[in-house]
């Protein structure tokens, strides 16, 4: 073991700094960058007025209200779909091949989808023209709570089916067969064996969705017609339009700290 | 371990070989060049003619570099940072006044300067670069309504107050842009656009929050596409947006209110850092005939300054009053003057405490 760990030290000294190098450069900098802008003020001194501005703003705290909530929609609803389908998909035969097409989606870029949707949901799109066909009228889909739900649950679902699918696939089969012929049922099998056994797919697909539901943006505008106005909105602005980095970084770090506390209530014990 | 060192010494050799072949291809490109003999052009997307471009290089020997942009603020952002240089580019009016503030663009040296008179003299001396100094128009244009002639009647959007009337209700697409909703309101209570009164501007973001009921959405540039799909039936949108709507949908039309409104221009400037600067004089050069300006109104659809390339502009676009509007309505529209930080962030702050108005 001792002969081991010499043999490989320098390998594991290169592993270490280049990782440690990356983690630098890529994450922590840009946290600090991000936090030490959040702290200057306009006049370029130290200075927690932005904050203090972000949490005096009512139209602020309501829009972190705003994200906060969609946020947990975008996930309730994909949770209740995605569940359901990786404890299918893993039931299946070739479940490998039903889990790729899951993925598949995902190697398409998100703005190319979102777009997808616009001709999907438009009044001269399918969806409507099928309405239209039995007799149901043309309706308004685009720019609506709902549609934006339901884009952006599309949007997140591989992010929650894949950890899901991992965990239940990690189940020894054989306990699933113990609690059936120790009597208990299906479902009671599912509530009280399969379900407890996968938590922790289920926690690491919440975090997937959640965080990045906070900031989505730009599904906000092109389904949502900014009707849904999330931090994201905020933080574009402020970086694009009125160029004020220094409040756009403040609303950034407030993200942040709202992603932290979504780890901290989803770990591990 | 030894596979992930495998791995990534592979990844590492396919990039050095590809940065080799890079390097080489540019440098062969660049000999092929006479490497000086460019024009690196930063324009808004599909803001050009292609075929003008070659006809340039035939004529001139200047092979162009055009690279794109999509929005000002990320122009200048990158014109400032000054990592790559460009030695042509296009900004909007309040944009050039902040590159000129930012000491970014150079003077321009009327001596090298040919065909400066073909030029409205009333589109020139603008307030945000007064006398010309940095900058010369590219194309100019409006904001207005753009409405669908079959479901709306001319006479019913003549008007910005007309858009507050409620047989429009959810009827409405808005452009996501708080300079220009926002002064469309304070035009329709006979305020300027480039108005600086906090009174003022709060009466506007009043009587803006007013109007959400008749708002569908507020987009960006998908607004013309939604709009020749016929999603919406009103649309407030730049003229050539609006001209791009309206060649994909005929039933389409567009007015600039007769009260007032906006008027934008898109010019050519110099930024300070710039390599070829020879090229980008023939370029300007090249751009102030007629028949190139001509030939580039015709195929972007947008109003030309050049008056002698309007003159040899097909008639029935000569007497478009929607994208060259009567004197009477060209007399009551603004420019946008840069209002700085302060008022700029004030503007959008109003426009984001409209947009999160619940209907």
């Amino acid at each position: 073991m001792l002969v081991n760990k010499n043999k490989f030290s320098f390998t594991r000294l290169t592993f270490y700094s280049t990782y440690g190098l990356w983690l630098l450069l890529f994450v922590i900098a840009p946290l600090m960058l991000l936090l030490w802008q959040s702290l200057v003020g306009s006049d370029g001194h130290l200075t927690l007025q932005n904050y203090q501005t972000f949490f005096v703003s009512g139209t602020y705290l309501t829009m972190a209200f705003n994200s906060v909530w969609y946020a947990f929609i975008i996930t309730a609803v994909t949770l209740l779909i995605s569940y359901p389908a990786a404890y299918i998909i893993n039931s299946l035969k070739y479940k490998q091949f039903w889990l790729l097409l899951i993925i598949l989606p995902t190697w398409i870029n998100l703005l190319l989808k979102t777009y997808a949707f616009i001709g999907i949901l438009a009044k001269t799109g399918p969806i409507n023209q099928l309405a239209e066909s039995l007799g149901l009228g043309t309706h308004q889909l685009l720019f609506s709570d709902w549609s934006f739900i339901i884009v952006a649950a599309y949007i997140e679902i591989p992010f929650m089916i894949l950890p899901i699918f991992n965990s239940l696939t990690d189940i020894d089969p054989v306990l699933e067969q113990a609690s059936r012929d120790l009597g208990a049922n299906r479902w009671q099998t599912l509530k009280n064996v399969i379900w407890p056994l996968s938590l922790p797919g289920v926690k690491s697909g919440i975090q997937a969705v959640f965080i990045p539901s906070l900031s989505l943006f730009m599904v906000t505008r092109l389904i949502g017609g900014n009707r849904v106005i999330t931090l994201g909105t905020a933080i574009e602005q402020h970086f694009l339009v009125t160029q004020n980095w220094q409040f756009g970084s403040t609303i950034g770090v407030v993200l942040i700290i709202a992603m932290v506390i979504t780890m901290l209530l989803t770990r591990e014990k | 371990m030894r596979k992930l060192l495998t791995g990534g010494a592979i990844i590492i050799a396919v990039i050095l070989v590809l940065l080799g072949l890079k390097t080489y291809l540019v440098q062969a490109q660049d000999n092929q060049q006479h490497s000086d003999k460019v024009l690196d052009f930063y324009n808004w997307g599909d803001y050009i003619d292609p075929d003008l471009l070659v006809k340039f290089t035939k004529e001139t020997g200047y092979q162009v570099n055009y690279n794109t942009f999509d929005s000002n603020e990320a122009m200048f952002t990158k014109i400032k940072q000054g990592g790559t240089s460009y030695d042509l580019t296009v900004p909007s009016d309040y944009t050039v006044n902040k590159m000129i503030q930012a000491n970014l663009l150079e003077p321009l040296d009327y001596n090298r300067l040919v065909g400066m008179n073909n030029y409205y003299p009333r589109l020139l001396n603008q307030t945000f670069d007064p006398q010309n100094r940095y900058s010369i128009p590219y194309f100019w244009g409006t904001l207005g309504i753009l409405y669908n002639k079959k479901v709306i009647s001319a006479s019913s959007v003549a008007h910005w107050n007309n858009l507050w009337d409620s047989k429009f209700k959810d009827q409405i697409l808005l452009v996501d842009s708080a300079r220009d909703i926002l002064g469309m309101t304070l035009v329709s209570q006979a305020k300027s656009m480039n108005d600086q009164s906090t009174a003022d501007l709060a009466a506007a973001q009043g009587k803006l929050t007013s109007l959400m009921p008749n708002v569908k959405a507020i987009v960006a540039d998908e607004l013309k596409m939604y709009m020749a799909q016929g999603e919406a039936n009103i649309g407030i949108t730049y003229s050539g947006e609006a001209a791009q709507a309206m060649a994909k949908n005929p039933d389409l039309a567009y007015q600039v209110p007769s009260e007032g409104s906006n008027e934008w221009f898109d010019n050519f400037v110099i930024p300070r850092n710039a390599r070829h600067k020879d090229a980008a004089y023939a370029f300007i050069n090249f751009m102030n005939q007629p028949q190139n300006a001509a030939q580039n109104a015709k195929y972007i659809g947008y109003a030309t300054p050049n008056q002698k390339a309007y003159e040899l502009l097909p008639k029935s676009v000569q007497n478009n009053r929607q994208f060259y509007p009567s004197q009477v309505t060209l007399d009551k529209l603004e420019v946008y003057q840069n209002l700085g930080q302060k008022w700029t962030e004030k503007y959008n702050d109003a426009f984001l405490e409209f947009k999160m108005t619940k209907r």
